[in-house]
């Protein structure tokens, strides 16, 4: 079955936001470092930071399987901070020791943290520097990944939006190319690409591109699609290159998906009907994967902690493609540009909040008792100890969701908690 | 500016967390930006805590600094108390709140809240963890514990007491290690009066004078506020870390002579580690070459009982407590190798691949390390992952500490009959010589690189041929022998002869 036409009738996009403040229980832009490292694979990220930053990031990756990781943190001590030593010539210091090592290294972003925001360290005087004295073997450019500034996936558009002002300008009267923006792993890229060829639209590139030191050329021909919702500053430094932003849902789920190709499709001026026949055996293979994951959730409610930003898209799959009914979807920020029309899609009921004071919506939660919480790491555990089942949801940013053939497996994240439950006799 | 990779140990708040956790009815207000809040994950998903660790973060923006902070700071701190309850409030800030200097100890005191404020000024910038975690129950311990404050001694009083101090949460084994020796003390007739941090709440910190002696469990936490004790109480302090067998011994000795009481005949009814080491199976372990590394405490005592109770030789040792560099130095000299004292986890890298060793016993870092260089591992210290906070007992203390010291150091290895199989039928199809450990996954056979000293020296086509005929787990050994021999007599190309003459060589 496909789900109804997007109403925008009694929808939760014109319902008022509960904004919160107090204790936020969230990553830093630092933790995007993780994913990133991966898809940029001759970039190297070095924090400037502090013993906390270090420890964060070693937290977040979990497990350290890594020869030795595509990033290190440049820790600052009392004499950096004393004005016993220049910062710049610590840093100038660290920074040959790490090229000197790892000649592999084309791209160095410094990585400002919370720290080096307070006491004004000029990472942006730093990277030109640097930049200066390692052309044209290595590229430094900076950005910000400080828990004052950004939130987890927030990171990641730090960094995007770093990048372009370096990426070489398509010339005015270039052809038309599309532009997909958000880190995706490689194997949903390559799906993507395929589809994109089958439909006519083209060419494509992706942002963040595989090799940093290879951005994709940017210019008023260009056509950009988001592939994550995080992104206000790297949409508006692409604008600044005179791109144009194609507006669609995220493609999470059959529709999500849908909706987003055919949203390609028609800013390239494909045939709706060739469009309609080209995804329709991909979106089949979603919605059958779909079928049995609705059966195990519709009728569910579900409360979305802040997190990745992704709440709003997800909140909406699991409403609209797998009938579940959201108590509560929150997100760290709210840029209603960017998830206008994904809230739209949730019901007028769903409470939306933005930031958070964790002690009062845990109140909140806990009164609700929905069947489903999505949460951070932190609350997870003591969640399920009170009986409530969880999905966390760093998951479902290091995990393959986007797009058609992901659509079940994104699916599975979510019944997997409750197949768990029903399976233990303990 | 120091480049850092991984880190043994966070910032000295996380060792204060270390601590409130491990207490009931602390909580503790930290003034941290935004994103700081990770630290709960180490407690709720490493440790598998069932519930949010006691702190509140008042999350500071970029926007608020400009602002007041300090008003944040404030709001935090009396709805936290709202909220909690607790009989004791932590106030400090992280790396990033110490550089807005809101002094949180001065706003909170101004709350005029009905419980104690600990105030903790913990240096971001020049101290680690385990000084964080060391301080903060030093402070603790002087408020509570204070004469003038502490809580009145009971009228009657049977049994000798003593406190066991130290214990934290995230540390490695500390709830095993706790039951095992409160179980150990109770059947010399020794009661614990009070054990901290770990399970006590500030009334019974204020309780801490009452015991007859201190039990140091772990020094690296403990030591500041078993010294204080000494001081205020004069309660002597044990120190032998009871690892192993006869560290467990020793340490009987010393509460039996402190108490005047007699250990029970059985008391070492269910030690197994003896009888597991002498049986004939345990031959192979003769020798082995053994790299330990981690915190003083557990490093200290792991190479005893490496070379004591298991036979094996230990080629290195190191911490990355600089605070104990002394005397892991001391432990090095006396047994003639090594000391590693660094936080820099390339240079103990760099230490394990030169020295090539059969086990490795570690951190989690180590546990990485090792499975790159394809050696067998076992994990005796902090900082651990998930998988070394075992749903079972298994306490590295006391007499069951040692038994389980023998099983998980023995894990990795080669089993003894297995090693002479291998070694007889290596050339057979299914005991092929890259087969590993029967009971463990199958791993590539270990490769051992050339060491860095034998650059210059060359292997003779026959002589490589000859070395690959010896089975994996003692062909990285051989190699390094050989080498050895070579450098040392001067021969610039390996041959067959090399070979041979360096094993006679080295035949123990």
């Amino acid at each position: 079955m496909s789900p109804a036409p997007l109403a925008r009738s009694g929808d939760a996009a014109a319902a008022p936001v509960l904004r919160e403040r107090g204790q936020h229980e969230v990553f830093c832009g630092l933790t995007s470092i993780v994913w990133l490292h991966r898809k940029m694979q001759d970039a190297f990220f070095l924090v400037v930071g502090s013993r906390t930053c270090a420890h964060l990031l070693q937290s977040a990756a979990g497990v350290m399987i890594f020869a030795e990781p595509r990033f290190a943190t440049a820790i600052m001590e009392e004499r950096d901070l004393a004005g016993l030593a220049d910062a710049q010539d610590e840093l100038d210091a660290v920074v040959e020791r790490l090229l000197a090592r790892r000649g592999d290294i084309k791209t160095l972003f410094l990585v400002g943290s919370c720290p080096s925001e307070v006491i004004k360290l000029d990472l942006g005087r730093a990277a030109q520097r640097l930049s200066m004295r390692f052309a044209p073997e290595v590229r430094v450019l900076h950005y910000s990944g400080s828990g004052i500034e950004t939130t987890f996936t927030q990171g990641e558009d730090a960094c995007l939006a770093a990048m372009i002002p370096d990426a070489p300008a398509a010339a005015p009267d270039a052809p038309a190319e599309l532009l997909v923006v958000g880190a995706l792993p490689d194997v949903v890229e390559d799906q993507f690409s395929r589809l994109f060829a089958a439909l006519g639209v083209g060419p494509v590139s992706f942002f963040p591109p595989r090799r940093a030191a290879a951005p994709p050329a940017i210019g008023p021909n260009t056509r950009f699609i988001l592939a994550q919702p995080f992104l206000t500053d790297t949409v508006r430094a692409l604008r600044e290159r005179g791109a144009v932003r194609v507006p669609a849902l995220y493609p999470f789920g059959a529709e999500g998906a849908t909706q987003w190709f055919t949203a390609a499709a028609t800013a390239f001026g494909v045939d709706p009907v060739h469009a309609r026949q080209t995804l329709a055996p991909a979106r089949e293979r979603a919605t059958r994967a779909l079928a049995r994951h609705r059966e195990a959730l519709a009728g569910k409610s579900v409360f979305f902690f802040p997190d990745s930003q992704l709440e709003a898209p997800l909140a909406r799959f699991l409403t609209r493609e797998l009938g579940m009914r959201p108590i509560e979807v929150s997100a760290p920020y709210i840029n209603r540009e960017l998830v206008d029309e994904e809230l739209a899609a949730l019901p007028g009921d769903a409470v939306i909040s933005e930031g958070q004071d964790v002690e009062r919506q845990l109140d909140r939660c806990r009164a609700a008792r929905p069947d489903l919480v999505v949460c951070g790491l932190g609350l997870a555990n003591p969640l399920e100890a009170e009986g409530l089942t969880t999905k966390w949801s760093i998951e479902l940013v290091f995990s393959p969701v986007h797009g058609f053939e992901q659509a079940g497996d994104l699916a599975a994240l979510f019944t997997r908690p409750f197949a768990r439950r029903a399976a233990l006799r303990v | 500016m120091k480049l850092a990779v991984w880190t043994y140990e966070g910032p000295p708040h996380v060792g204060a967390m270390r601590v409130a956790t491990a207490m009931r009815r602390v909580h503790y207000v930290l003034h941290a930006p935004q994103g700081d809040t990770y630290a709960d994950l180490l407690f709720t998903m490493i440790e598998r805590r069932d519930a949010r660790p006691p702190v509140t973060y008042t999350t500071f923006q970029a926007r608020d600094l400009s602002g007041d902070t300090a008003e944040l700071f404030k709001n935090a701190a009396r709805d936290a108390y709202a909220r909690f309850k607790p009989e004791a409030l932590l106030v400090g800030a992280s790396c990033t709140g110490e550089l807005i200097q809101d002094d949180p100890g001065g706003l909170a005191r101004a709350l005029d809240l009905p419980v104690p404020v600990i105030a903790l000024d913990l240096p971001s910038y020049q101290k680690k963890e385990n000084w964080g975690a060391g301080e903060t129950f030093y402070q603790l311990v002087r408020f509570f514990a204070d004469p003038a404050r502490a809580a009145a001694a009971p009228a009657t009083k049977t049994r000798p007491s003593c406190n066991l101090l130290g214990a934290t949460a995230l540390g490695f084994r500390c709830r095993d290690d706790v039951r095992e020796l409160t179980t150990l003390l109770g059947r010399l007739g020794v009661d614990v009066n009070v054990c901290a941090p770990l399970g006590a709440a500030p009334s019974d910190l204020a309780r801490l004078g009452h015991a007859d002696f201190n039990v140091l469990l772990y020094p690296e936490t403990g030591d500041q506020a078993a010294r204080w004790l000494e001081r205020t109480y004069g309660q002597k302090i044990i120190r032998t870390t009871p690892i192993g067998v006869n560290a467990t011994r020793a340490f009987i000795a010393e509460v039996c002579a402190l108490t005047g009481l007699a250990a029970p005949a059985d008391i070492e009814a269910d030690l197994r580690l003896p009888w597991w080491s002498r049986s004939v199976d345990s031959n192979y372990l003769t020798g082995k070459r053994v790299f330990i590394f981690g915190d003083a405490t557990h490093v200290l005592a792991a190479q005893r009982v490496a070379r004591e109770e298991m036979g094996f030789e230990v080629v290195g040792i190191g911490t990355y407590a600089r605070e104990f560099a002394r005397e892991v130095r001391a432990a090095a000299a006396e047994i003639g190798c090594d000391a590693l004292i660094t936080d820099d986890y390339l240079d103990v890298e760099h230490a394990i691949a030169a020295l090539q060793p059969e086990l490795v016993l570690g951190t989690q870092m180590e546990r990485h390390i090792a499975k790159r260089l394809k050696i067998g591992c076992a994990v005796i210290s902090a900082p651990a992952h998930v998988q070394d906070y075992p749903a079972r007992h298994a306490p590295q203390m006391g007499f069951e500490g040692a038994n389980v010291l023998f099983d998980t150091w023995v894990h990795p290895l080669v089993m003894g009959l297995e090693e002479h199989l291998l070694a007889m039928f290596r050339d057979d199809f299914e005991f092929h010589d890259g087969a590993g450990p029967s009971h463990l996954e199958a791993a590539p056979a270990p490769q051992p690189e050339a060491t860095p000293s034998a650059a210059a020296i060359v292997w003779s086509h026959a002589a490589e041929a000859e070395l690959a005929k010896i089975p994996f787990f003692v062909r990285g050994k051989a190699r390094r022998n050989t080498e050895a021999y070579a450098a040392l007599h001067g021969v610039a190309a390996i041959d067959v002869d090399t070979l041979y003459d360096a094993k006679s060589h080295f035949q123990r």
